[in-house]
């Protein structure tokens, strides 16, 4: 089993987990230095050709690709050639080694948020998160290189994860949002939002490697809840401003590298941008374990 | 994580929440202010708000919230406003409520008056008069949803984004959803054309077929003499992107901004239901919207032969 950007925070959990019973090879350009001993691990770049060593080593049973970037502050050019070109080579090699399972890892927030979203978009919603907010048009394309891979290679099981924002230790937007003391909103604006924690998603990615199973899934966590919520269970300070003061200020924020958050992110404590996950519970079988209090309070774990 | 300077930030947070909340004199003004709507509450619906919300039907999650962020505790003050508005001010009249079924509805009425306060009097009826009271869905414009404090407001009274996706799942978790076919050629009708339905949209009954929901027909009579639109500026409308652009002589009189106080008189049908293709084609559907239509339009026209004056 290979992972790509197994030394994240989530990769390193998911490793954690997937390490007892199957053998792990990971790929990431960091390095991982407290790796179990029965995980090997390749420190290498997804785009460079030495990736395909690693296939080329042992039979990959799946492939699952968690090695996206998504660097606020990073180049467009940077995460293009990183997150599509990197990933159409690696989509090359997994159908030149005829790898059988493929597991991505994608986001609701291909979806955006949008003042006309449904309430609960399922799977088929026209994903148009890149309308607002072009920094992640590349991560709207990772999400449609692997859904045309459907088709070109049925062979494959290919697995679309569309989760929720996840909140945990992972160092995320989401995450990272709720972490601020006090926590800015927009003003006449109360999102009803969805989150999920880390470890739902290493389950979620568990169910997804079962043979058998294929297809896009939205995964949600607990049931949803307005943003002022979530606020309130972590017993932090608000702050709210109206959007254009919060717009200019942000603005200013960024230019002067004060904030990771660049301006479109407001749109996401704007509109809601929430998911119907009952394909992921159906077909999937994937139900979240943690609760939404334990799920909110997981953000204070990681930090350092 | 960014280097935010937090003090600064932290201040400001201070201020915001002293702003918001701290003189005890304010708290204290608040707390009296809502024990009077409480009371009064109490006087209108005969019990108490906590005791008619306990049988209201709601698909609450642990959190208090519904998954589309209605919040009852919010609902109060707009119960309260309807309620004074339905009982004392248009002193309505209800009838055959006890018609609506338990379980998933589909509210489907004329639509008049200028300001949509007929969908307001229809939902004080659900939540006042029908047993088990119910709390009536309606849906919003999409550019509502874009305006700050609009929205919240909306969202929190449990009025939904008006798009196919989300009325098809709150009829899935059993609500009651109110819709006018006519839509804005509905509301901003002129006078001489009062009682006339207009055209209705196709919609609501692709939607009923679909999720199997049961019709049912509601008559508002009364609505039409709140606001009298004498004509339409359509040159004017189309300058200003308004649909319509309605002349009422009341609004120059002092006081006249008021809707007059006719007296409403609510007609609830039997519940209809339909079966079929909800993808046929436009025609067929037709039929079947023609016979709902002449349904709330025999409605009306029983209604209104009944009426003996228009202000009691």
């Amino acid at each position: 089993m290979l992972i790509t950007g197994i030394c994240g925070r989530l990769g390193k959990q998911l490793a954690r987990v997937l390490h007892r019973d199957r053998r792990v090879v990971g790929v990431d350009r960091r390095s991982f230095p407290d790796k179990p001993k029965d995980i090997s691990h390749a420190q290498v770049d997804i785009r460079r050709k030495k990736l395909k060593d690693v296939f080329r080593a042992g039979d990959i049973g799946a492939v699952v690709h968690l090695g996206v970037m998504h660097d606020p502050r990073a180049s467009a050019a940077d995460h293009h050639s990183w997150n599509v070109a990197g990933f159409t080579k690696l989509l090359e090699y997994v159908s030149q080694f005829r790898v059988p399972k493929l597991v991505v890892l994608s986001s609701s927030n291909v979806y955006g948020p949008q003042p006309s979203n449904p309430q609960f978009m399922t799977e088929d919603a026209p994903l148009l998160g890149g309308q607002n907010f072009s920094d992640i048009r590349d991560l709207v394309e990772v999400d449609i290189l692997a859904q045309s891979f459907f088709w070109k290679l049925p062979e494959t099981e290919t697995v679309i994860l569309r989760p929720v924002h996840i909140l945990g230790s992972v160092h995320n937007a989401p995450s990272n949002f709720l972490r601020l003391n006090p926590v800015l909103t927009v003003m006449g604006f109360d999102p009803m939002a969805q989150v999920v924690h880390q470890s739902d998603i290493v389950r979620a990615i568990e169910r997804a490697l079962l043979p058998g199973m294929r297809g896009i899934f939205n995964i949600a966590g607990p049931e949803p809840v307005p943003l002022s919520r979530y606020i309130k269970i972590l017993g932090r300070q608000r702050l709210s401003l109206p959007y254009s003061l919060a717009r200019v200020i942000m603005k200013r924020m960024w230019t002067l590298r004060l904030t990771t958050f660049p301006v479109p992110e407001l749109d996401h404590i704007r509109y809601v941008c929430m998911v119907d996950d009952r394909r992921a519970r159906e077909v999937l079988g994937f139900a979240p374990a943690v609760s939404l209090e334990e799920t909110v309070l997981s953000v204070d774990e990681g930090r350092w | 994580m960014a280097s935010v300077p937090p003090y600064a930030l932290r201040a400001l947070a201070r201020l915001d929440s002293a702003a918001r909340g701290a003189p005890a004199l304010l708290g204290w003004l608040f707390g009296s202010a809502e024990k009077a709507v409480d009371d009064a509450l109490e006087k209108l619906l005969g019990e108490t708000f906590e005791k008619r919300l306990s049988r209201v039907p709601l698909a609450l999650g642990r959190s208090g919230v519904d998954p589309f962020g209605l919040d009852p505790q919010w609902t109060k003050y707009v119960v309260l406003m309807a309620a004074t508005l339905h009982r004392k001010y248009f002193r309505t009249q209800v009838h055959g409520i006890e018609k609506v079924p338990p379980g998933r509805i589909l509210l489907v009425a004329n639509h008049s008056g200028q300001v949509p306060i007929d969908g307001a009097m229809i939902a004080a009826a659900m939540l006042m008069d029908a047993e088990p009271p119910r709390f009536v869905r309606a849906m919003l414009e999409k550019w509502a949803v874009s305006l700050p404090f609009v929205s919240l407001f909306f969202t929190r009274v449990g009025q939904v984004v008006g798009v196919p996706e989300n009325a098809t799942r709150l009829l899935e978790q059993g609500e009651a959803l109110l819709v006018f076919p006519e839509g804005a050629r509905g509301i901003a009708k002129t006078f001489d054309n009062r009682y006339k339905l207009a055209e209705f949209g196709l919609g609501f009954m692709r939607l009923a077929m679909e999720t199997d929901t049961p019709i049912v027909p509601v008559a508002v009579v009364g609505g039409e003499e709140q606001y009298i639109s004498v004509a339409n500026v359509e040159g004017l409308a189309r300058l200003l992107r308004m649909p319509v652009f309605p002349i009422i002589p009341q609004l120059f009189v002092p006081g006249g901004q008021l809707p007059l106080p006719t007296k409403y008189r609510l007609w609830f049908g039997e519940p209809m239901r339909f079966s079929g293709d909800p993808d046929d084609d436009d025609s067929v559907i037709e039929d079947k919207v023609w016979l709902v239509k002449q349904t709330i339009q025999s409605m009306l026209n029983r209604g209104l032969k009944e009426r003996k004056h228009i202000f009691w």
